[in-house]
C-alpha cells in the first residue's frame, strides 16, 4: 500500500512538469492544445534514443526539450500563420508527431527506419547516474534506520529519486512563476486574457502564442524524457490520453488549492497531479479494475473533478442565500412590531 | 502628426451588403489638436479610428502618422505610437491580472519587451504617482484584479494606461458611453485633465453632443462616410447644440435623426 503510494509520489512530481505545461495552454493562453500526446512521446522517445545511441542522460534530455519547443512553435505557427482553429493544429501535430516518434526510435536501428518502443533496462539514465551518487552517500540508510527505529514498516529503497524530482519540480515551478512576472511572461498572460487589448500595446499576439506554446511543449516533452528514464522505456502508445491527465491534474489542483494568484496556482497543478496519481494507484487496488482501466479511471476523475466543484459552489450559494433572507425577514418583522409600537 | 489622405473602405463590396464606410477621407492633426468627431450610427467615425489604429486597412488612401507613412504597418506595430480607450470598458484591461501588471504591460508599449520583471521598484514607484492623479484611491489596490473593478474604474485605468507613455496620437472610441452620467463625467474630466498634462494630440469620436463641445480645440462631423462639416478653433468657442443642429440640416437638407445623439443632449 504505502509502496504503491510512494511511487505515485514521485510519478506524480515527474508528471507535474507535464502538467504545468498543460497549465501554460489551457489557462495562462487559454489555447486547448492538444500536442501534448505527441510532444511528451517525442521527449521520451528523443532521450532514449540518444541514451541508446551512447550520449549522456544530460544531454539527452536537454535535447529532449527543444524537440518538444519546436514541436510546439510548429503548432503555433499552423494557427496563427495557418489560421487554423487551435484544437485542429494541436490534433494536426500530433497525428503527425506519431509518425515522426515511430522514426525518431528508429534511430536506433540498422534494418528499418521506424521503431514502437526501445527498452532502457542496461543503459545509464539520469536517475540510475543519480542513484550511484547517492548511494554512496549513505543518506538512505540513515532515513530508513530513522524511521524503523520509530516503527514504519513499509521502506521505499532509495528516497534519492524523491528528493531529486522533487527539487527539480520546485525549481522548475520557480522558475515558471518568475517568467510569468517578466515583461514577455505578463505579455503572454494578457494574450489569454484579452487579445485587443495587449495589440493595443504594441505586442504581437502571433509571437506570443508560438512561445507560449514552444515552452509548454518543453515542459511536456521534459516530462516524457524523465518517465521514460524513470520507468526504464520508451513507447509510442505512452502519450495517449496525456492532455487529460494534464487537464486532470489542473482541474484538481485548482478545485482544491484555489487560483488567487500565479504563485497559488502553479503549486495547486502540481499537487493536482500528485494527489491524480495517488487517487489512481488507489484506484487500481480495487480487484474488480485492471491496469487497462487506467484511462477510463481517468476519464471518470476529471468528470468528478468538473461536476463536483459546480455542485458545492451551488450548495454553498444556496446556503449564504437562505442565511441572508432570514436575516431580511428577522429585521423586517423587528420593523413591523416597531410600526405597531409607533402606531398604538 | 497625423495625416488621412484620400481613405477609401467599402464593406462587402460586389454584394447586396454593398456599404460605402468612409469615402475620400482627408484629415490632419497637428501637434497638440484634440479633435472630437460627431455623427450619427453608421456614419463611419469608428471605421476611421480603427484605420488610424491599423485594425483596418484602407482600401485605397494613405495614413500619416509622425511623418512615417504607417498605412501597411501591422497593428501590434502602430500601437508603438497609438494609444486608445475602447468604449467597452472591459476591452482596455486584463481582467485576471492586478493593476500594477495592467499597467506595467502598458509600461512597455514603447519598449521591447524582454526577460526583465514586469513590475521592479522604480515601475511601482511610477505606476504609484501615476495612479494617485485619478483619485480613485486605486493607489492602494496595486494587486487587486482588474476584473474586480467598476466599469468607472477599469476606464480610467484604461485611459491612464493608454496615455501614460505619452503616444504620438491617441484614440478615443466613445470612451464614456457605457458608464452612467457621473462615472462618464468623471471620464470626461479626467480626458481633458491627461490631455492637457501632456498635451496628446487626441481624436475622440463621441455621440455626446454636449462633450464635443466641452472638449477639444477642434470639431468634425461624419456623415455617410464623408466629413462633412469642420469646425475651427475659432468658430468652435462660440458653437452651441442648436446651431450645430441647424448646419447638419442646411448641408445635408434633413434633420439628424439619431436617436442616441438627440438623447444625449
Amino acid at each position: 500500500m504505502f509502496a504503491a503510494i510512494f511511487g505515485s509520489v514521485e510519478q506524480g512530481i515527474i508528471y507535474a512538469i507535464m502538467a504545468l505545461g498543460v497549465y501554460l495552454t489551457f489557462r495562462v493562453l487559454d489555447f486547448p492544445d492538444l500536442t501534448v500526446d505527441g510532444s511528451f512521446v517525442t521527449g521520451a522517445a528523443t532521450a532514449a534514443m540518444m541514451i541508446v545511441l551512447g550520449y549522456h542522460p544530460a544531454i539527452a534530455t536537454l535535447v529532449a526539450i527543444i524537440a518538444g519547443f519546436i514541436a510546439g512553435c510548429i503548432t503555433g505557427l499552423l494557427h496563427t500563420k495557418g489560421k487554423i482553429n487551435p484544437l485542429l493544429s494541436g490534433i494536426l501535430m500530433m497525428i503527425a508527431l506519431y509518425s515522426i516518434n515511430l522514426r525518431i526510435m528508429g534511430f536506433t536501428v540498422e534494418n528499418s527506419v521506424g521503431r514502437p518502443n526501445i527498452p532502457l533496462l542496461n543503459s545509464d539514465t539520469l536517475f540510475s547516474q543519480f542513484s550511484t551518487w547517492w548511494g554512496s552517500l549513505g543518506i538512505d540508510e540513515a532515513i530508513n534506520g530513522f524511521f524503523s527505529g520509530i516503527g514504519v514498516e513499509f521502506l521505499p529503497s532509495t528516497w534519492g529519486t524523491a528528493i531529486v524530482v522533487a527539487i527539480l519540480v520546485v525549481l522548475i515551478k520557480l522558475i515558471f512563476d518568475w517568467f510569468l512576472k517578466t515583461e514577455v511572461g505578463l505579455a503572454i498572460r494578457a494574450t489569454g486574457d484579452n487579445k485587443k487589448m495587449i495589440r493595443s500595446f504594441s505586442a504581437n499576439t502571433d509571437n506570443l502564442v508560438i512561445i507560449g506554446l514552444g515552452i509548454s511543449n518543453a515542459l511536456v516533452a521534459f516530462s516524457g524524457a524523465l518517465i521514460a528514464q524513470y520507468a526504464k522505456f520508451a513507447d509510442i502508445g505512452m502519450g495517449i490520453g496525456m492532455i487529460v491527465i494534464g487537464l486532470a491534474s489542473v482541474i484538481i489542483g485548482e478545485a482544491i488549492f484555489g487560483t488567487k494568484s500565479i504563485v497559488r496556482t502553479t503549486l495547486a497543478v502540481i499537487a493536482g497531479a500528485i494527489i491524480y496519481r495517488i487517487i489512481l494507484a488507489l484506484a487500481l487496488r480495487i480487484d474488480l479494475l485492471d491496469t487497462g482501466d487506467m484511462k477510463l479511471i481517468t476519464a471518470f476523475i476529471v468528470i468528478i473533478a468538473l461536476v463536483l466543484p459546480t455542485y458545492f459552489d451551488k450548495r454553498r450559494e444556496k446556503s449564504r442565500k437562505a442565511k441572508r433572507h432570514a436575516g431580511r425577514v428577522a429585521n423586517a418583522t423587528i420593523v413591523t412590531e416597531q410600526e405597531g409600537k409607533y402606531l398604538a | 502628426m497625423l495625416k488621412l489622405q484620400a481613405i477609401n473602405k467599402i464593406f462587402n463590396e460586389a454584394t447586396a451588403d454593398e456599404k460605402i464606410a468612409l469615402d475620400q477621407i482627408n484629415l490632419e492633426l497637428k501637434a497638440g489638436d484634440f479633435v472630437t468627431v460627431i455623427g450619427s450610427n453608421g456614419a463611419g467615425k469608428s471605421t476611421m479610428l480603427n484605420m488610424i489604429s491599423g485594425a483596418l486597412t484602407p482600401d485605397f488612401g494613405e495614413i500619416v502618422i509622425d511623418g512615417k507613412d504607417v498605412t501597411s504597418l501591422p497593428e501590434y506595430k502602430r500601437s508603438q505610437l497609438i494609444g486608445r480607450v475602447f468604449q467597452d470598458p472591459m476591452a482596455g484591461t486584463a481582467p485576471t491580472m492586478t493593476i500594477e501588471e495592467n499597467l506595467a504591460i502598458a509600461f512597455s508599449r514603447n519598449k521591447k519587451r524582454g526577460l526583465k520583471s514586469g513590475v521592479d521598484k522604480q515601475r511601482k514607484e511610477f505606476f504609484l504617482q501615476s495612479l494617485e492623479t485619478l483619485h480613485l484611491n486605486l493607489e492602494n489596490r496595486l494587486n487587486a484584479k482588474v476584473g474586480l473593478l467598476s466599469g468607472g474604474e477599469r476606464q480610467a485605468l484604461s485611459l491612464l494606461m493608454a496615455t501614460f507613455t505619452k503616444p504620438s496620437i491617441l484614440l478615443l472610441d466613445e470612451h464614456t458611453a457605457a458608464l452612467d452620467p457621473s462615472r462618464a463625467e468623471l471620464i470626461t474630466n479626467l480626458t481633458k485633465q491627461l490631455v492637457e498634462k501632456d498635451q496628446l494630440t487626441t481624436l475622440m469620436v463621441t455621440h455626446n453632443m454636449q462633450q464635443a463641445l466641452d472638449l477639444g480645440n477642434r470639431l468634425i462631423m461624419m456623415d455617410k462616410g464623408q466629413i462633412i462639416l469642420e469646425v475651427g478653433e475659432e468658430e468652435k468657442k462660440d458653437l452651441t447644440i442648436a446651431k450645430l443642429m441647424d448646419e447638419f440640416q442646411r448641408i445635408r437638407g434633413e434633420k439628424l435623426t439619431s436617436d442616441r445623439t438627440l438623447l444625449s443632449v
